[in-house]
């Protein structure tokens, strides 16, 4: 069942590589990529036992292909993961039967207006109203695919009276929510995700709201699960840059003992030391996600390993695209060449700051004062 | 002791009531104090006590209320 799991994927990789540019060209979402994906179930992939691991490797696989269909998938299963991370949710359950049999897009709502990028403190809250339902209303700065989501995932404050810190995640429908566009979406890359910023309202029953206080299933879940999958498609993008310096080494035709193919082993080298870390950082994660109580998760070490993945796989991959722009040379410099690095430098310098490296290094040094092992 | 704890949590916790108002078990965070005020009491507790807290013990529960940083500060003197 997962050997179809990858081929479905790497199918699916290959219509979204077929759309990538006008994609990026258009700023469009990658509609080709994701209704391939839903084709051959893809979504509902954790919900039907498919293995972690595999979904990372799914996210490089298409990572390689189209960044912006490849970082949908991922958001969509870092959405998944929070709803399987407890068996204490019975509403999940039946809205998880309903992702295998319609493949839903399921997309978040975390960044808010006033926070200044932290996701950890909201704004917004969860009302009760008279009728017994809930409603809540939060202004976000960007909603990635907001228009093309079925469902979302949605930070808040647990109730209108709860600290900035209390928060839980809401899970409501599409028919449960309205929507309105603020602004517009140009920007340098990752292009195809169209996450222009929404004012959102949805009304819900009380029934939706996780069950995990989102502190423990930000600290447990959410977060390493995002810092990994978006890796592994970051990784993906600095593969598919790497690959295309190599043939352009190869077409050279001076068996590797160039100045250039020096440069490509440098390249190399990085790349490997970048995949190394994010292989020990992966199975370090499951090996403690299994562990009952996931005691090791809730530690400031964790929290400082998790954030350190992502700041150095977002610097390492656009550092590594930038190197393969070197190698490639105007060949690479031209978008109307097969071994053109423009989109994908592009989209890895969305890496750094989605989710702002510049905050993860600003909680990093603080806990580097109380951790003992850094 | 808890005097100690009480002081330390005056001086670092950046609490938005004052920390002798709080109850044994009332959560520190419910009340106000942010993560980063946290590593702020964190390092005022070690000072404070002579004490390293290990890495198994820098959890957000650990420091979540006056009574288990005290227990936290009991199992490590009793481990000395």
């Amino acid at each position: 069942m997962s050997g179809d799991f990858l081929s479905g994927v790497r199918a699916a990789a290959a219509v979204a590589a077929e759309h990538v540019d006008d994609v990026d060209r258009e700023a469009r979402f990658p509609q080709e990529g994701i209704d391939a994906l839903k084709d051959s179930s893809a979504l509902s992939a954790l919900a039907d036992g498919v293995p972690f691991a595999e979904v990372a490797q799914a996210c490089q696989v298409l990572g390689r292909a189209c960044s912006a269909t490849a970082m949908v998938f991922a958001m969509h299963q870092i959405e998944v993961a929070c709803l399987l991370s407890t068996d204490d949710w019975p509403w999940a359950k039946g809205y998880l039967a309903d992702l295998t049999r319609e493949q839903r897009l399921i997309g978040s709502v975390t960044s808010e207006i006033g926070t200044g990028g932290d996701m950890g403190r909201s704004i917004s809250s969860v009302e009760p109203q008279s009728d017994g339902s809930c409603t809540l209303v939060k202004q976000a700065p960007t909603v990635s695919y907001g228009e093309y989501a079925d469902d979302f995932l949605t930070t808040t404050r647990r109730s209108p009276d709860a600290d900035g810190g209390d928060q839980v995640a809401v899970m409501h429908l599409r028919h449960q929510t309205t929507m309105e566009k603020k602004g517009t979406w140009d920007p340098l890359g990752m292009r195809g995700t169209c996450s222009p910023g929404f004012a959102v309202s949805a009304t819900f029953a009380p029934e939706q709201v996780h069950p995990t206080p989102y502190v423990t299933l930000g600290a447990e879940t959410m977060v390493p699960v995002s810092h990994l999958l978006w890796s592994h498609l970051w990784v993906g993008i600095a593969v598919e840059a790497f690959e295309r310096a190599k043939k352009s080494v190869k077409a050279a035709g001076t068996n590797g003992s160039s100045v250039k193919a020096q440069r490509l082993s440098e390249l190399h080298g990085q790349l490997s030391g970048t995949r190394a870390q994010l292989a020990e950082a992966l199975e370090r994660w499951q090996r403690e996600y299994a562990e009952p109580g996931r005691p090791a998760l809730q530690t400031m070490s964790a929290t400082l390993r998790h954030n350190v993945l992502k700041t150095s796989v977002s610097r390492s991959v656009a550092s590594i695209c930038q190197g393969a722009l070197e190698i490639t040379g105007i060949a690479g410099f031209r978008n109307d060449s097969p071994l053109a690095i423009g989109r994908l430098l592009r989209d890895s310098l969305s890496a750094s700051l989605m989710v702002s490296n510049d905050r993860l290094h600003e909680t990093n040094s603080a806990l580097l004062m109380v951790v003992k092992e850094g | 002791m808890e005097d100690k704890i009480l002081a330390v949590l005056l001086e670092h916790g950046r609490l938005p009531v004052p920390a002798d108002s709080l109850g044994e078990g009332d959560d520190l965070y419910a009340a106000g104090m942010t993560s980063h005020a946290s590593i702020s009491v964190m390092l005022g507790l070690e000072d404070a006590f002579d004490v390293e807290f290990p890495d198994r013990m820098l959890t957000r529960e650990v420091f979540s209320s006056i009574a288990s940083i005290r227990a936290a500060l009991d199992e490590l003197a009793t481990a000395a």
